[in-house]
């Protein structure tokens, strides 16, 4: 609690013990004289709500008639005026109590937005001259060397020169498994170092490490609002002197016609009080704020409260394939082996792919060396000279000596050249039975002197899980989901049965990209939103044409950052059906709020001019359902 | 250029609002928001007219809600 509230508490139990008191007197000692009672009555009053009174002052002074406390101090004088005290008193005693109510739950939700951006690093060790320094970040420049001690949060990017550890990268990404990172790894700023003592080259400058965009971007999320935002603003601004105006027209009016002065001026009073409109323009971008720290908990960074809202009417979704629904990396999918040894033939196409550069032979090598141990310790052969180098031939594939014969490793074409008298057919035939259809993958064919070893077959492999994503993505309400890639038609086709999307366009330029996007804006339904994911590097187009775009693996690349409305941190698109999620819960909150707050406000109108509901019932309306409202709202921060 | 303004004891988020709304008609103010939660006002305006505009923004402040301390960051 801070100082400030600690006080306006304490007035408000001074003021209800006289409250208390003044009520007693009057009660049990009838003679008193009606002046005194006034007296006592007027002196609670004012220790009760000066500051409200100061303030109402004040901003009379500065022609700020419609303010709050303004109109609160015109409904308690009036009541004085037509001799209600202890309504008076009531009335700012309740709303102090209400007003200290929604302070502290604003405190307490300033306090958890904060918490949740706790990974603003405070200082960094910087090795200058021989010495370690503890200094600000924004001090560091870029190429010099900082120390990251094991608990310390990473204060910039750069990358590992000395050092192993792991790395909580939890307030970044929402993934709690730590990373493992040797040097020359990356570090990124705002991950918290847990193991190992590290030295880093820093290779960015404290304004443009990721923990600075990331908080840059949350802080400002709040300033492209939402419609339901921009709705609550004008409804603000019209709210109060309607309600002041129709407070004016009850007190003369009725009056006018009866001649009963102060039924109708009481209950024109009650109008002024419920005339803020607090509740909704407080708990309203808490709410989307809350759901917008929510997901950027969970490693999903949202740039603005319109995409959080938009991101709830989404129907059709547009996504990318390699990057995005598979990883991007080849590897080994099936090993098919002649003689059922499929050791060997993996270590033949290994064997003969470990010197080349290329990502399938490289895949070839690490899949034989994640199982079976080195191949190069095989290699020492190489020197005894009955054993030729690995020979190249471009757009076939590669041959090298093992143990006196022949390893070929390649394509069809080389399986034709190698194999003599036909046999490939044959084996095409028999063995293989493979009609002339293209293959999904890659499939790289192992022949070991002039017999047919068998074939491994090299694919793009599906993220964990995309199948998670696309379910997801049904589930939320999505009804139509396309996946676009420039890859082969088979290998689109592939993909896509495997995660069971029925429609997707394959061999397409990135140019061919946006054509497809505005074929499919076309056939989009009012209201609807279509969302395009992609990795950010070379979708920046599409992104931008998408009513939101979303950027995968976001974490160190600036690309995705910049590019994206939505950017998911990970590599997960299994995160994207949770965004859904979270922007659904928070529309609900804010519309939970709405109807609350402005369903109370009118019945409690509606109650006060026919003289049902009392000045106190309109004190709840106000600052009551504020408060509510607000730790409705606070729901938001914790959705997941 | 783009100006951080803390508003420290920020405490009636319609008064914010009101903030938002009158420096954003100040002459020579491009965008300015003022986000309650975290207390900050930003004024993005050209830099030759940006201490005018600041000056005058810190007397809208005090107007509408005189307890706020305007803090320029």
């Amino acid at each position: 609690m801070t100082k400030k509230l600690k006080k306006r508490l304490r007035r408000i139990v001074a003021g209800a013990v006289c409250f208390v008191l003044c009520i007693l007197a009057e009660k049990l000692l009838p003679h008193m004289s009606a002046n005194v009672l006034l007296i006592a009555y007027l002196v609670t009053y004012f220790i009760v709500g000066n500051d409200v009174v100061k303030g109402a002052v004040a901003n009379i002074k500065n022609g700020q008639i419609f303010d709050e406390k303004f109109l609160m101090v015109l409904a308690t004088v009036g009541a004085f005026l037509i001799s209600e005290y202890p309504e008076a008193v009531a009335v700012m005693l309740f709303y102090q109590v209400g007003e200290w109510f929604q302070s502290y739950a604003v405190n307490k939700s300033r306090k958890s937005i904060k918490e949740l951006m706790d990974i603003r690093p405070d200082y960094a060790n910087v090795c200058r001259n021989g010495n370690v320094e503890t200094v600000d970040p924004q001090e560091v420049a870029k190429g010099e060397m900082i120390q990251i001690k094991p608990g310390e949060r990473i204060p910039l990017d750069g990358v590992i020169v000395t050092g192993n550890t792991s790395v909580d990268t939890m307030a970044l990404t929402g993934e709690s498994l730590p990373r493992d990172l040797d040097a020359g790894d990356e570090v990124i700023s705002g991950c918290i170092n847990l193991s190992g003592l590290i030295e880093v080259r820093v290779s960015k400058e404290f304004g443009e490490s990721t923990v600075t965009k990331i908080l840059d971007l949350v802080e400002n999320s709040a300033s492209k609002k939402a419609e339901t935002e921009n709705f609550i603003t004008k409804f603000a601004r019209w709210y109060t002197p309607v309600v002041v105006i129709l407070a004016t027209i009850l007190a003369v009016i009725p009056s006018l016609i009866t001649g009963d002065w102060s039924v109708w001026i009481y209950r024109a009073l009650s109008f002024l009080v419920i005339s803020c409109p607090c509740a909704l323009v407080i708990s309203v971008p808490l709410s989307f704020f809350g759901g917008i720290g929510a997901a950027s908990k969970n490693g999903i960074l949202v740039k603005g409260s319109n995409y959080l809202e938009a991101l709830a009417d989404a129907r059709i979704a547009v996504m990318d394939k390699t990057g995005t629904l598979t990883k991007g990396e080849f590897a080994v999918s099936e090993i098919m082996a002649v003689n059922e040894d499929k050791k060997q033939v993996l270590f033949y196409a290994a064997y003969g792919e470990r010197f080349s550069n290329h990502p399938i032979a490289k895949c070839l090598v690490d899949a034989y060396e994640r199982q079976y141990g080195k191949v190069t310790n095989l290699s020492e052969k190489d020197e005894d000279g009955t054993e030729s180098a690995v020979e190249e031939l471009a757009g076939y594939g590669v041959l090298v000596m093992y143990e006196g014969k022949q390893v070929a490793v390649g394509n069809e074409k080389l399986m034709i050249r190698q194999l003599k008298n036909n046999k490939w057919n044959e084996i095409k035939e028999t063995i293989l039975h493979m009609d002339q259809e293209e293959p999904a993958g890659t499939i790289c064919h192992v022949s070991y002197g002039d017999s047919y070893m068998g074939y491994i077959l090299i694919e793009d492999q599906l993220k964990q899980d995309a199948e998670q994503c696309v379910a997801g993505l049904k589930k939320e309400g999505i009804r139509r989901i396309v996946m676009l890639t420039g890859d082969r038609e088979k290998a689109a086709e592939k993909i896509a049965g495997a995660l069971g999307i029925t429609e997707y366009h394959a061999s397409l330029l990135p140019g061919d990209k946006v054509d497809r996007v505005e074929e499919i804006f076309a056939g989009k339904k009012e209201g609807e939103k279509l969302i395009f994911v992609g990795d950010g590097m070379n979708d920046a187009p599409v992104l931008a044409r998408a009513d939101i775009g979303i950027a995968m693996g976001g974490l160190g690349s600036d690309a995705a950052i910049e590019a994206a409305d939505i950017v998911i941190m990970t590599d997960e698109p299994g995160k994207i059906p949770q965004a859904m999620r979270i922007s659904k819960k928070t529309i609900q909150i804010v519309k939970q709020n709405i109807a609350f707050a402005i369903g109370v406000k009118v019945l409690v109108l509606l109650l006060a001019a026919f003289g049902i509901a009392t000045m106190w019932a309109a004190v709840f309306a106000d600052v009551g359902v504020a408060f509510i409202a607000i730790l409705n709202a606070m729901r938001a921060l914790k959705l997941r | 250029m783009k100006k951080t303004v803390i508003l420290e004891e920020l405490e009636c988020a319609h008064c914010a609002a009101k903030m938002e709304t009158a420096v954003k008609e100040l002459n020579g103010v491009e965008s300015c928001s003022v986000n309650f939660l975290t207390q900050k006002m930003e004024i993005v305006a050209s830099e030759d007219a940006m201490d005018k505009i600041l000056a005058e923004a810190k007397k809208i402040v005090k107007k509408i809600e005189p307890d706020v301390e305007f803090i320029i960051k």
